[in-house]
């Protein structure tokens, strides 16, 4: 058994000039106890027999002095033996540094990768701390890496702050920059470390001011930043109290709508050119056996928005939506219902005719929910530029694009429903199903409710104007 | 109203500028403040560093703020639209020049990624941000990273001031299809935008022209120029985006084009927008991106990707698995022989692992096992891969091949 002796953890050439003579003289790894000066005391008593004398020279690739620089920071204690082992392996066969699935490499290299994160993560986390110090300012921080990194890292810092004078506090090795030279310390303890600085309540502010509570994604910050560096980040301690409050946020969104918001004042432009767009729509097949996109149409600051079903034959062939025979009795309605027609929106929940040819006639087909999904696209569109204080949902297919599920008329009907974009929704019968009513008598009582609902809806629009 | 405080304003200007997506630090020429003049603060070195993250999973690595959030424009999509009722702030140079000092000097950034709304005009606006970037570089010595948004009706001269002094230029097209844009943000105009950036383009061209001639030439905007596109706020499906990317990175030799999920913003920021903004599909759509970028895809390739009906990319698997199961055929590949390309394709094999196969395979024939210590999960891997003691035999051929490599089901919401 032979002792190799190393002046420190990171004692890179201590251990090269030793794994050179060793491996020279022909010794198996399992031979050699590595001692760091300081470190615990071999648990083997022994008298080490004198090393080899030096041996023939012999050269490994680069590749290998770089990997074994970055690797020999770790802290596992057997380090030192694997990277002798791996060097015995190299030196007789130069190629295996290409090797990248071998078990030995391999681990080699993880352990290179864990030290390279871990300096990564001192240049990213450390945080300085401005003091005065004989007059000047110096800037001071507390850090605590997994491995021995803190020398191999001083390069970084004095690159990037040169001018400063600064000091790196850890708990094994103390670095200091006076603008000049870089000096050691002894290790350190966080109260040896500055406890604030008036920035950092700025910072703070900051960093919770760029968080959007819309994107909460905590276990993508949690693999970047884990939470054993979180006691030396002053940021940190926010991140509690700001991933409550997006949740309680989304929960009083839910509680209570935002008020609408303003208009865009170029609303008009947008809407001819949404409007442009949606005529080329191809978003569901319908397209294909319609003669054109049928959008809504009405003064765009209107209060009032009536969401048909889609429009029929005569609608799809004059391109304006409620004016085949549906449209007409829906016009009377208004008119006995006294809602000023000229202060109204009309749109459709789907925008092309969809129908089922029988002999010459084009028959109405309701339409489905991937369509009704499909086109939802415009109406919210439409909806998002006219901000209506109300939205009126005329039928089952208007009612389920506009509030995002199926519901039942005659249990929704004739009650204001909150919606979440802060406006007031009502659902009705559409007026073709007055049409379709066939008996006399009970269609005259649907076409009385129908107005009636109309009315206290033109009264709402009042109250609310 | 009394004056807002720079910690106040900071607010406001911060929280106005986090819808922009784009925070990379990486990619300029190596500079620190150690060497030449002395008296400089600051380095950059290749790798950008995070600094922090936010618990929205997105890394700080520059004081990313607006100079004002003030604008003249009424982009729809935009919180800071003239017609929003948010709070306005405005920063004077100088405490701009400040912040950024006091925060890299505790080495909480590495840089400055300074955009602004429009106020006055477009020239006004630019010069003011030139402004800034020219104060920290020629007062400061400031040597650390700087990003600046351009506007693009701005002066050329003053874009190409821009250039001398921040490592990264960006413009946005916003949205991915010109209608959009039109109708979204009627005072833009995607030609313009276009033109500034194919503007760029050329001076960074002409520059490193000189450089190569005189070695004390300026450099002009290091790290290239970047942009940003908003998805889901017109109706362009993935196709139409990725190949608005693909043409946008071959016109104007971007570095990046950064997606961002729209979600209509309803009031500020006190309350959440009132839909969840399509984050996976966001997510797909940068996958789909660094397929085009590092493992040879074409545009034509991702559209093989997409859902033939929707024209989006699928939303359960990711965008290379899905291109794999649409093309059975090309698989297995062989470990030991394929060509790298072929590799690349391998849904779950990255650049690096595949550059250890092409390392190792040279010196024997690898087994499943070798590949397991190359990469992260084997499991997903087997069904495409020939190995020398491995061949999936069926297991490409299967039906359920999709089920057994995506996500496990899971039961729908009730209550969604």
């Amino acid at each position: 058994m032979y002792r190799a002796a190393l002046t420190g953890p990171d004692d890179f050439d201590g251990w090269r000039e030793a794994a050179r003579r060793f491996a020279a003289g022909g010794v198996p790894a399992a031979e050699i106890d590595w001692q760091v000066e300081g470190g615990e005391a071999s648990l083997l008593a022994f008298d080490a027999p004198a090393p080899p004398e030096q041996g023939g020279a012999f050269s490994v690739p680069r590749a290998f002095l770089e990997l074994a620089e970055s690797a020999i920071l770790h802290r596992d204690p057997e380090r030192f033996a694997l990277l002798y082992a791996l060097l015995v392996r190299v030196r007789d066969m130069p190629a295996l540094m290409e090797d990248r699935a071998d078990p030995l490499l391999r681990r080699v290299e993880m352990l290179a990768k864990a030290v390279r994160r871990d300096m990564h993560k001192m240049r990213a986390f450390v945080r300085f701390r401005e003091v005065e110090d004989e007059g000047a300012p110096r800037f001071v921080a507390w850090f605590e890496p997994d491995h021995h990194i803190v020398r191999a890292n001083a390069g970084f810092f004095v690159r990037r702050f040169a001018s400063m004078r600064w000091s790196i506090l850890t708990p094994e090795l103390s670095i200091h920059w006076d603008g000049e030279t870089l000096s050691e310390s002894p290790g350190a303890t966080r109260a040896d470390a500055p406890q604030g600085d008036p920035i950092e309540d700025v910072w703070k502010r900051y960093y919770a001011s760029i968080f959007n509570p819309a994107r909460l994604k905590q276990r993508a910050m949690l693999s970047e930043m884990p939470r054993k560096y979180w006691r030396n980040l002053p940021e940190a301690a926010l991140i509690p109290d700001l991933v409550a409050g997006a949740q309680a946020r989304e929960a009083a969104m839910i509680a209570t709508p935002p008020k609408p918001h303003a208009r865009p004042g170029n609303a008009a432009a947008a809407w001819s050119a949404l409007r442009d767009e949606a005529m080329a729509c191809t978003r569901c097949p319908l397209y294909r056996d319609a003669t054109q996109t049928v959008f809504g149409e009405g003064p765009l600051d209107a209060p009032l928005m009536l969401i048909g079903e889609q429009p029929g034959d005569q609608e799809d062939l004059a391109g304006r939506p409620f004016v085949g025979p549906a449209g007409q009795l829906l016009d009377r309605a208004l008119d006995e219902a006294e809602v000023d027609r000229a202060r109204l929106y009309v749109t459709n929940a789907v925008k092309h005719f969809k129908h089922e040819r029988r002999g010459k006639r084009r028959i109405h087909q309701t339409p489905e929910t991937p369509e009704i999904q499909a086109c939802r696209w415009w109406l919210d569109q439409e909806l998002d530029l006219l901000q209506p204080r109300i939205i009126v949902a005329l039928g089952a297919t208007a009612a389920r694009a506009l509030l995002g599920k199926a519901v039942t008329i005659s249990r929704t009907r004739g009650a204001p429903i909150a919606l979440s974009g802060g406006a007031e929704g009502w659902v009705t019968v559409h007026p073709s199903f007055l049409l379709r009513v066939p008996d006399e008598a009970r269609k005259a009582e649907e076409r009385k409710r129908f107005v009636k609902e109309l009315r206290e809806i033109g009264a709402r629009v009042k109250a609310l104007a | 109203m009394a004056a807002l405080s720079v910690p106040q304003k900071l607010e406001i200007l911060a929280d106005a500028a986090k819808y922009d997506a784009s925070c990379a630090s990486s990619g300029t020429k190596k500079r620190d403040s150690a060497s030449g003049r002395k008296g400089g603060l600051g380095s950059t070195e290749g790798m950008g560093i995070c600094h922090a993250y936010a618990p929205d999973g997105r890394c700080i690595s520059l004081l990313k703020i607006l100079l004002t959030n003030s604008c003249i424009f009424d982009c729809h999509y935009c919180i800071n639209r003239r017609s929003s009722d948010v709070r306005r702030a405005r920063f004077t140079v100088q405490e701009v020049v400040d912040l950024t000092l006091n925060f890299y000097r505790r080495n909480y950034i590495e840089g400055l990624f300074l955009s602004s709304g429009i106020i006055r005009s477009s020239d006004y606006t630019m010069e003011q941000l030139v402004q800034v970037a020219r104060t920290l570089r020629e007062e400061h010595d400031f040597r650390g990273y700087i990003h600046l948004k351009t506007i693009p009706d701005a002066d050329p001269d003053l874009s190409h001031q821009a250039g001398l002094y921040a490592d990264r230029l960006s413009i946005n097209v916003e949205l991915p299809t010109a209608q959009g844009l039109q109708r979204l943000a009627p005072e833009k105009n995607a030609s313009r935008i276009e033109g500034a950036m194919a503007g760029m383009r050329s001076a960074m061209e002409d520059m490193g022209d000189a450089r190569r001639k005189y070695r004390n030439a300026p450099r002009f905007a290091p790290a290239g120029q970047s942009t940003q596109m908003i998805v889901g706020a017109d109706g362009a499906d993935d196709r139409a985006i990725i190949r608005r990317a693909r043409s946008l990175y071959d016109r104007h030799a971007l570095r990046r084009v950064y997606y961002s999920a729209f979600s209509p913003i309803p009031s500020p920021s006190s309350v959440l927008p009132l839909k969840r903004p399509p984050l996976l599909r966001e997510h797909r759509l940068y996958q789909s991106d660094w397929m085009m970028r590092f493992y040879g895809f074409s545009a034509d390739d991702l559209e093989a990707a997409t859902d033939p009906d929707s024209g989006c990319l699928p939303l359960d698997i990711d965008p290379k698995l899905a291109w794999a199961l649409r093309h059975r055929g090309m698989f297995p590949v062989d470990v030991n022989r394929a060509p790298r390309e072929a590799l690349l394709r391998v849904p779950g094999l990255g650049v690096k692992a595949v550059d250890r196969i092409l390392a190792s395979r040279r010196l024997r024939r690898l087994r499943l096992d070798d590949v397991a210590r190359l990469t992260t999960s084997i499991t997903k891997l087997r069904p495409f891969l020939i190995a020398s003691d491995w061949r999936p035999v069926h297991l490409t051929d299967r039906i359920d091949l999709k089920r057994s490599l995506g996500p496990a089901p899971s039961q729908l919401e009730l209550f969604a």
